[in-house]
């Protein structure tokens, strides 16, 4: 290797295939993403990959690089390729499509069954709801809703690996946010939705998604706090 | 009772018997360290636990506490290492239950008789 190329080991194929080899020009503050795309336009117009706005605010991009789920548009060379080569995969635990694209749909399924969504209660004649800042429940939910859904976590999880119903870290943090929005309307339905098989009680916290969310949220303890939300409403009966 | 009611009660069984476990493993441990001075004889565990009800009540406690807690783990391990239904882990569960009941209260009530 020579310090102005950097060695690349792509993943071709689905779930089956192997990883082939590109040399790729090092540049200033070049990214993961960049690296990709300098391949599909360059190296090999055939390789597949799924990008859109390219500055960390879509979630489209994410991929294993060098064994760890990453947001590639915002994660540069210089930080990850120490050794000079990059191992660029598909994200785990969802199936692959081809090459570094991978079907997503479990992963918004699973939004979905978590009851993911806000319920609203106010009609058009009500006033806009003045939550205020300094309200605990608006710091929880605050705390989480910056989430992209590019799916780090769900990528990163063991638990998602071993069990195939869980619904993972980015559901249940979305689900937690609701649960602290006091304009919501869907409360029961959603601990009930997260409190059985495959819910929040299957986190282990190992907290690999609170290491690699890009975004610096913290699942682990959203699903903390559903787990003491769900035993209150178990305890009163309400689920 | 719904079956994410049960779920969660269960989780919480489980991690209320967790804490019980580790008081009584802190407890079980420290009268091992001090008993077994210069070694131990089924003569001297007899004369300590044998006929006393505190030791009675302490390991019944511990018995019940091990009882509820490593099933529902050992279900957790078989649903996500294993293809085992929801039915068929429910109750392996329930038989591991029933077994480190039997087992252990055994083994408490033949330690107290030891004392009778």
């Amino acid at each position: 290797m020579s310090n102005d190329t950097l060695t690349v080991e792509i993943w071709r194929g689905r779930e089956e295939g192997e990883f082939q080899t590109f040399q790729v020009p090092r540049m200033a503050s070049q990214t993961v993403l960049d690296i990709v795309t300098y391949v599909q336009r360059n190296l090999d117009p055939g390789l597949s990959y799924r990008f859109a706005c390219r500055v960390g605010v879509c979630g489209s991009c994410a991929m294993t690089v060098n064994g760890k789920p990453r947001w590639t548009c915002r994660t540069h060379v210089d930080k990850v390729a120490g050794d000079g080569t990059l191992r660029i995969q598909p994200l785990k635990n969802l199936p692959v499509i081809r090459d570094l694209a991978v079907d997503m749909t479990e992963f918004f399924q699973k939004w979905t069954r978590a009851q993911a969504h806000f319920v609203p209660t106010a009609t058009r004649g009500d006033d806009f709801a003045q939550v205020s800042p300094d309200d605990p429940r608006r710091k929880e939910a605050s705390a989480g809703i910056e989430c992209i859904n590019c799916g780090v976590c769900y990528s990163a999880c063991d638990t998602v690996a071993w069990l195939g119903d869980y619904l993972g870290p980015a559901a249940l943090n979305r689900a937690w946010t609701l649960v602290n929005d006091e304009r919501d309307g869907g409360q029961a339905a959603r601990l009930k939705a997260i409190a059985g098989a495959g819910g929040c009680q299957s986190c282990h916290s190992h907290q690999s998604c609170f290491e690699l969310c890009p975004k610096h949220l913290n699942p682990t303890a959203a699903i903390a706090g559903l787990k003491r939300a769900t035993v209150k409403a178990a305890l009163k009966g309400e689920i | 009772m719904t079956p994410q009611r049960a779920e969660t009660l269960e989780w919480l069984v489980q991690r209320a018997s967790a804490a019980v476990l580790a008081l009584c493993v802190i407890v079980h441990l420290t009268v091992i360290v001090l008993a077994v001075q210069g070694g131990v004889t089924a003569k001297e565990i007899a004369g300590r636990v044998g006929g006393s009800v505190p030791w009675l009540a302490f390991y019944s406690v511990f018995v019940i506490a091990v009882a509820l807690h490593a099933p529902a783990g050992l279900r957790n391990i078989l649903r996500e290492y294993t293809s085992l239904g929801r039915r068929a882990t429910h109750w392996i569960m329930a038989a591991v239950c029933v077994l480190i009941l039997g087992l252990g209260f055994r083994a408490v009530v033949g330690l107290y008789g030891l004392g009778a």
